[in-house]
């Protein structure tokens, strides 16, 4: 890639980054001696349209123009699953600046919504990173972002608290990632991923197995601690209870779909060159052999299993552990990690055909969606309870009739139940799942899945029943501003429509893809 | 036509819980009850007008998720019109016995009607995947009809109830999606999938797991146990759905998808273990057990509502016993049970919970004994005699019919299961007399301070709606009773068009 390519690449980014800097020079500058009140509502508008800026402009990338051929120097990808994950990176972002126009935990607001639009753009470049280096950088944008947000409540002891559990974890966990990108590049001579896989096809079985092992299992840990993956989840309830809330949101949400759209990346480079994506590239693998290949031999194998592994420890322990919570937030996080083992469990079975990144990409972005109204119902209640226990939310039916039915609608489809978008990405996912292979090992783990979800219906249930069944202890009824109520509103009722009409975002997925 | 019942529920239950003020109950009352007599009207208008159709009219067909080939088809067949008649009578008649519900009236009402809508689509649906969405929306108001306006231990029941509905249709779920990929991922149609030729072992393999995930919505024994606490913690109308439609959902599913989808998974295994050769034996067994236990258990309990709730379970398992017998007139009889079952069940919760337990307040049999009801309450004690025959199967009334013609099925296959049976119809008999003389006729003499006291506190008079709801679904089970060949002639060729179906 040359750098006029690269600029047209990485337009978004830039567009995200120029926001950034317009809503601190408009924050810090111009309006210094305003009210707090009234930049929390200039900067997060500002950041808005920086988003929409950068969504025309992946979209116009995405939908024609900029395409490149020759994958073996990519640095960036464009159209495709980048074009859609961007997107969603971008609409979920703008959602969570629209819900900090009402909060009050900080007077630094242009600081919080510039970081915020930072992380997004590193966001930006893993959901299109080809090349090691870029990924290491784009992670790193995006993380750092992430512990400054965590830690942005600067009078709560349990955002400091969160960030530096977060921070420490998040730094081994780029190491390991690090780690594993050297063996890589020492195994192949490379840093871009099709050529490292192409390299790996067939390596020297003897020297190459064990490291390429180690390089996997290092490189899962890191990508895994991104996606909160047992056992790299230690942070995530921490990081979701101490967190402000948009912050909480931003992290459940943004972060979870830029960071699958990198695994959605590598696991296509490994199918690329098992499909024959290798002759494009003049390389010409041995197929003449009938040889079985062995299973350290090419990177697909070893890498399924690993995401295998994790699938099912984040499911069991995700859902489980998620019935002893009290606190709503945390809660949310282990049904987050849950959410993460299902949507690995379809990487872990993953096909070459659009339709195995496109059921992944429907439950991430549905399920960020979600996630980000969550977030803003529960930010709302603690704001007037000062608790996200469960018990706050007793008899919220009775405080705020129109958030209990959000939030209703919210963790029915978080639980699966039709006609909710929830249930739709699951039943998408795990026929995706079958449609590649449906023995009976890939039976069980679906099987596993869906009684898995059928569990968490019991911790979703926990919730609504203090918002409908249990009185409330406090009548006095919450109100909610008009623009976060907006947002709550327009989140529901996408999980609405999109549940009964699941057709609508799969054919815009799908319209990405020129081969279907 | 039969379709816009469930737009109708659908739109009635929006309407309701969103619109309605919340200062007049009684609005949404009548609301409610115009919603649900439309759509029994549109029912029974359904149901003269493809009378002498034979086969399957398709009612809608859009294409809704075009690359996986999931349709939004609606269609009905004779069994499906007959059920969906049912529904609409339970509807009615719930929202008339709900009369009273004071608290929180609009969503209850929403959530009610959301519930029979639920119940419309599952009837209603020949696509796998919309009969599933269909069949999970029924779960949620269920919970929240229990949790929010139920009595007894109200929350354990109602999550009970939810878990079981949820693992159940988990069970459904992880089948559908086995055999939508078995077959190739082209189609969720029930009649596509049907006929993709799914190979022998894996529908035996995948029949016990949609069955049983669909039975136990039936209240098949072992599962069966959501049923009694649940029933008994319901208020009155969701305890009548509970058994009069929501228990069918699961039977019907049996049917429907179980037995129609898997042809083969009632096939001998070609071996024998424990004297079982074939899930056909299991299930029966199963069932016959569900009806003796039922019937025993019922016999022994303190409170009133249980002892309708374990009949449910006792008269659920002639609908199984029915549709595994894969005969003619067996599963004739399957389909009329459940029709009539849906209907004296209804009546008996209705007798119990809403006109006996609203006005005294308790429903152990022990101090029932003392209240000297068939002369206080003479309506109630009427009534549930004439329900009391009706369930407990005598001619004259629908259970008679559609029992008799599930033994005469059974008898053809294995008759043990018959002489099984027999024995929880005749414990059937003695749970329902002494449920009657306890409650009811009890022979204790009223001393002089009781007659008193009676005379001071008199309990409130029968209301319209009461009255209008008894002989709305007695009259139901009688013309039935008198007059089988209504439904019959619906549902006969529909259960032999399903057999010829399945190959039998």
């Amino acid at each position: 890639m040359n750098y006029t390519d690269l600029f047209r690449a990485t337009l978004p980014e830039t567009a995200l980054e120029v926001a950034a800097l317009l809503v601190l020079l408009v924050d810090l500058g111009l309006l210094r001696r305003c009210a707090v009140k009234f930049r929390t509502i200039v900067a997060p508008l500002l950041g808005v349209v920086g988003c929409g800026v950068a969504l025309l402009l992946v979209l116009q990338q995405g939908t024609g123009g900029l395409s490149f051929e020759a994958t073996h120097e990519l640095l960036l990808a464009t159209g495709g699953f980048t074009a859609v994950a961007q997107a969603g990176v971008l609409v979920l972002t703008a959602l969570t600046l629209l819900l900090v126009i009402d909060t009050d935990f900080t007077k630094h607001v242009g600081e919080f919504v510039a970081v915020i639009l930072m992380a997004a753009a590193g966001g930006l470049i893993i959901s299109a990173a080809q090349d090691l280096l870029v990924i290491f950088v784009g992670l790193e944008l995006l993380s750092l972002g992430l512990y400054i947000l965590t830690a942005f409540a600067k009078s709560s002891g349990r955002s400091a608290e969160a960030a530096m559990k977060y921070y420490l974890f998040g730094g081994m966990s780029a190491a390991f990632l690090l780690f594993g990108f050297s063996y890589l590049y020492g195994l192949t001579g490379s840093t871009n991923l099709h050529q490292i896989l192409v390299g790996l096809y067939a390596p020297n079985d003897a020297q190459a197995g064990p490291l390429l092992y180690a390089a996997i299992v290092m490189i899962g840990a890191g990508l895994g601690f991104k996606v909160a993956a047992v056992p790299f989840h230690l942070w995530a309830p921490d990081a979701y209870e101490g967190a402000p809330a948009p912050a909480a949101a931003f992290i459940a949400s943004v972060s979870k779909v830029a960071s699958f759209a990198l695994l959605i990346a590598i696991t296509t480079a490994g199918l690329h060159v098992l499909d024959g994506g290798h002759s494009v590239m003049g390389l010409v693998a041995d197929q003449s052999s009938t040889a079985p290949v062995t299973h350290y031999r090419g990177f697909r194998i070893p890498w399924s299993f690993v995401l295998t592994v994790f699938a099912v420890a984040s499911m069991l322990l995700g859902n489980l552990a998620a019935l002893a919570q009290t606190s709503v937030r945390r809660l949310l996080a282990y049904s987050a990690i849950a959410h993460a083992g299902y949507i690995v469990l379809a990487l872990a079975s993953f096909s070459y055909s659009p339709r195995s990144a496109g059921a992944v990409l429907y439950y991430v972005l549905t399920y960020g969606l979600t996630t980000i109204g969550a977030f803003g119902v529960v930010g709302v209640v603690e704001r007037a309870t000062g608790s996200d226990k469960l018990d706050a939310f007793s008899g919220l039916h009775k405080r705020n009739p129109l958030l209990a039915a959000v939030l209703l609608v919210l963790f029915l489809s978080l639980a699966g139940i039709p006609p909710l978008v929830g249930f739709w990405a699951k039943f998408n996912l795990f026929a995706a799942v079958l449609s590649v292979s449906n023995d009976a090992i890939w039976l069980g783990l679906v099987a596993l899945a869906v009684a898995m979800s059928a569990v968490s219906l019991y911790y979703y249930l926990q919730v609504l029943k203090r918002a409908y069944v249990l009185p409330a202890v406090d009548e006095a009824p919450i109100r909610v501003s008009p623009v976060t109520m907006l947002v709550l509103l327009a989140i529901a009722a996408g999980v609405v429509f999109l549940g009964i009409f699941p057709a609508v975002l799969q054919g815009w997925i799908a319209g990405f893809y020129p081969g279907m | 036509m039969l379709s816009l019942t469930i737009y109708i529920s659908f739109i009635g239950a929006l309407g309701i819980a969103f619109l309605m003020p919340a200062k007049a109950p009684q609005l949404s009352r009548i609301l409610a009850l115009l919603v649900a007599v439309a759509g029994l009207a549109v029912g029974v208008a359904g149901f003269i007008a493809d009378f002498h159709t034979k086969g399957v009219v398709i009612l809608t067909d859009k294409v809704w998720v075009p690359s996986m080939g999931i349709h939004f088809l609606l269609a009905a067949d004779g069994i499906s019109r007959t059920l969906v008649l049912l529904t609409g009578i339970a509807a009615v008649s719930g929202v008339l016995f709900s009369w009273n519900i004071e608290h929180r009236t609009n969503e209850f009402f929403g959530f009610f009607l959301a519930l029979i809508g639920g119940v419309y689509g599952v009837f209603l649906s020949f696509d796998l995947f919309l009969l599933f969405v269909f069949y999970e929306i029924a779960i949620v108001p269920k919970y929240f009809l229990i949790a929010i306006w139920g009595s007894t231990r109200r929350e354990y029941a109602a999550m009970k109830l939810a878990l079981y509905s949820f693992v159940g249709s988990a069970m459904v779920l992880i089948g559908l999606l086995a055999s939508y990929a078995e077959s190739g991922g082209h189609s969720t149609g029930l009649v596509a999938l049907a006929h993709a030729g799914l190979p022998v072992g894996f529908q035996m393999g995948c029949f016990p797991l949609v069955f049983i995930g669909f039975a136990i919505l039936a209240g098949m024994w072992p599962f069966h146990t959501w049923a009694p606490t649940g029933h008994v913690a319901a208020p009155t109308a969701a305890s009548m759905l509970l058994a009069g439609v929501v228990m069918k959902l699961g039977a019907y599913g049996c049917l429907r998808v179980g037995i129609s989808l898997f042809p083969h998974g009632l096939d001998p295994w070609g071996f024998s273990f424990l004297g079982m050769g074939s899930w056909r034996d299991v299930f029966a067994l199963l069932a016959v057990i569900g009806i003796v236990y039922g019937a025993l258990v019922a016999l022994v309990q303190t409170d009133f509502k249980f002892v309708i709730g374990y009949s449910s379970v006792s008269h659920m398992g002639f609908v199984l016993l029915g549709l595994v017998t894969l005969n003619q007139i067996g599963m004739t009889g399957a389909v009329l049970q459940m029709f009539s079952h849906g209907i004296i069940a209804g009546l008996l919760f209705a007798i119990v919970g809403r006109i006996v337990y609203e006005r005294t307040h308790t429903r152990q049999l022990a101090e029932l004994e003392k209240m000297h009801l068939s002369r206080r309450m003479p309506f109630a004690a009427w009534a549930f005699v004439v329900a009391g025959i009706a369930s407990m199967g005598l001619p004259g009334f629908s259970g008679f019919v559609a029992e008799l013609q599930v033994l005469i099925g059974a008898w053809a296959v294995k008759p043990w299961w018959v002489a099984a049976a027999g024995v929880g119809i005749v414990v059937g008999v003695a749970y329902t007399w002494r449920a009657l003389q306890k409650a009811f006729f009890s022979d204790a003499k009223p001393s002089a301070h009781e007659l008193e006291q009676e005379h001071a506190h008199p309990f409130a008079a029968i209301t319209w709606p009461e009255v209008t709801g008894v002989v709305l679904l007695a009259s139901v089970s009688l013309v039935v009773g008198l007059y089988p060949k209504v439904l019959l002639d619906a549902i006969e060729p529909a259960v032999q068009a399903l057999l010829a179906g399945v190959g039998r």
